[in-house]
């Protein structure tokens, strides 16, 4: 989320994800919790020993207080759906948040690889690395005819899911985004919101990620989204973009200022709206019509005005109306300082 | 054309040799149904009027009759209502009943294409081993019999040492 990357103007992250279950034991849905027990234990010892990142934190999530739950949710390291209940799960997280490891999702493992931008490839490699020592380690259900099994036999197969999260302002205010989303449903795509499964997008922010995974290779798919679709949104919110800076460029620049102004002098900000906001200051950032900001700064308060971030941030934990009113003073302050320092 | 026992509209005509001669019949449904010429159609499911066909279930009304897995006791029917498996060998279970359901989701995919592990094909039989011998140590403990369940242990660490 903080970083840049290839074509970072308009993607935000690239997400590799391979679902895997290891042999010799039920899905978690006929698991006892005794098993379980064990299958924590094994994925933990062997992730945590394999020198799959310099440095590997573990998380036992039933531990856990809720709010640090909430922020790794937040993080985009594990799914609300895992957040939750108390049965025996965790989660595996490289120093530098690249890869997290999700024990007793909705499979035994679920080994992720986040990238900042385009870089699936990349993703995938190190996806892929992580998933030869983990098989070193220990065997993974597999028929030669379904392949790698899942206890959804939607994620049988390659068992991957390919996501790619885009910010795509100009599209919304063209209202070219429904022929867009409509496109990538007609390509047995998913189009998602901001945390992925489950959600609606939210404001300017859209997940794309396959559905299928069985009957294509994970090469195939993976060109599939660096050659096709992926590269298609792009041009298209390029297109949007220009035409708005071409034809319209008091309304592109009263939407971005507008933003600009609320952010730096609103006393009561609530999440969905500041998700709002910082997405036209990211539009005015990225095709250089605020000279004054960073897109670093900005990416890092998408980050940081969420809920549990903010309570991190406070020391304490605020109710809505307390958060509201933190969020507000916070981008105030990020934005002052970092228009101050004239950095970008 | 009128029953030829009634005055009900024939709706049966029925030719008959019988020593070279022939009878015709005209009748009513009834008085066919009477004479045990016809069945009564209305009522009758299509399988009884029809001497000879194939009958081929669709998935959803096949549950009663696919068996539940060995491995893990899921029936299809409770797959149905959660949408997991119970375990790997779930697949081969309801590998009929699963493989539209399969094609409708996949793009019409049905086979794998793709990575496979290392150890792919030579080994299934030992996935299933395992997973039997782990049910079997869940029971030993749950009923207290820890020396049985020391045993087993020791197989499945045998089994997985095997493995690797």
């Amino acid at each position: 989320m903080r970083g840049g990357g290839p074509h970072s103007d308009v993607v935000i992250s690239s997400r590799v994800r391979l679902a895997r279950n290891i042999a010799g034991f039920p899905f978690l849905s006929c698991a006892s919790r005794a098993q379980r027990d064990e299958l924590v234990d094994i994925a933990r010892r062997h992730v945590l020993g394999s020198g799959i990142a310099e440095s590997m934190l573990w998380v036992d999530l039933p531990d856990s207080p809720p709010m640090d739950r909430q922020l790794l949710v937040e993080r985009h390291l594990i799914s609300r759906q895992h957040s939750q209940g108390n049965e025996p799960r965790g989660v595996a997280i490289a120093i530098d948040e690249s890869v997290s490891i999700m024990v007793n999702e909705e499979d035994h493992l679920r080994i992720g690889v986040l990238r900042s931008g385009m870089q699936l490839d990349d993703g995938y490699a190190h996806a892929n690395q992580i998933d030869d020592i983990l098989e070193g380690k220990t065997d993974f259900a597999y028929s030669s005819t379904f392949g790698y099994l899942t206890a959804c036999p939607t994620n049988v197969g390659t068992g991957i899911r390919i996501s790619v999260m885009l910010h795509l302002p100009a599209l919304v205010l063209t209202g070219e985004i429904e022929k867009v989303k409509r496109a990538a449903k007609d390509m047995h795509l998913a189009v998602r919101g901001f945390y992925g499964e489950g959600t609606e997008s939210t404001g300017d922010f859209f997940q794309v990620s396959n559905q299928t995974t069985l009957g294509r290779s994970e090469n195939e798919m993976l060109d599939d989204f660096q050659m096709g679709v992926i590269p298609k949104i792009i041009e298209y919110e390029h297109a949007a973009r220009h035409a708005l800076a071409d034809r319209r460029a008091h309304v592109l620049d009263d939407r971005i200022h507008r933003a600009l102004g609320l952010l730096t002098h609103a006393r009561l900000l609530s999440g969905d709206e500041a998700l709002a906001l910082l997405s036209h200051l990211r539009l005015g950032v990225t095709m250089g019509r605020l000279k004054d900001i960073d897109l670093v700064s900005v990416n890092e308060l998408f980050l940081l005005t969420q809920p549990a971030h903010l309570q991190k941030i406070a020391g304490q934990s605020l109710d809505g109306e307390q958060r509201r009113r933190f969020r507000a003073e916070f981008v105030r302050k990020r934005l002052g300082a970092s228009r101050s320092t004239g950095s970008g | 054309m009128k029953c030829d026992k009634c005055d009900q509209p024939a709706t049966v005509h029925l030719i008959e040799i019988v020593n070279g001669k022939k009878i015709e019949k005209h009748l009513c449904e009834q008085h066919a149904t009477e004479d045990g010429v016809a069945v009564k159609m209305s009522a009758a499911p299509i399988n009884e009027l029809l001497e000879k066909f194939v009958l081929k279930h669709s998935p959803s009304q096949e549950a009663d009759e696919v068996q539940a897995c060995a491995d893990c006791g899921m029936t299809w029917e409770q797959f149905r209502k959660r949408g997991l498996l119970g375990c790997p060998g779930c697949y081969a279970a309801f590998d009929d009943a699963l493989m539209p359901l399969l094609e409708r989701a996949h793009e019409g995919g049905n086979c794998h294409i793709g990575k496979a592990p290392r150890c792919a094909g030579t080994d299934e039989l030992r996935q299933q081993r395992l997973m039997q011998l782990r049910r079997e140590l869940e029971q030993a403990v749950a009923s207290e019999e820890y020396e049985k369940a020391a045993g087993l242990r020791d197989q499945v660490n045998q089994l997985e040492r095997d493995q690797k």
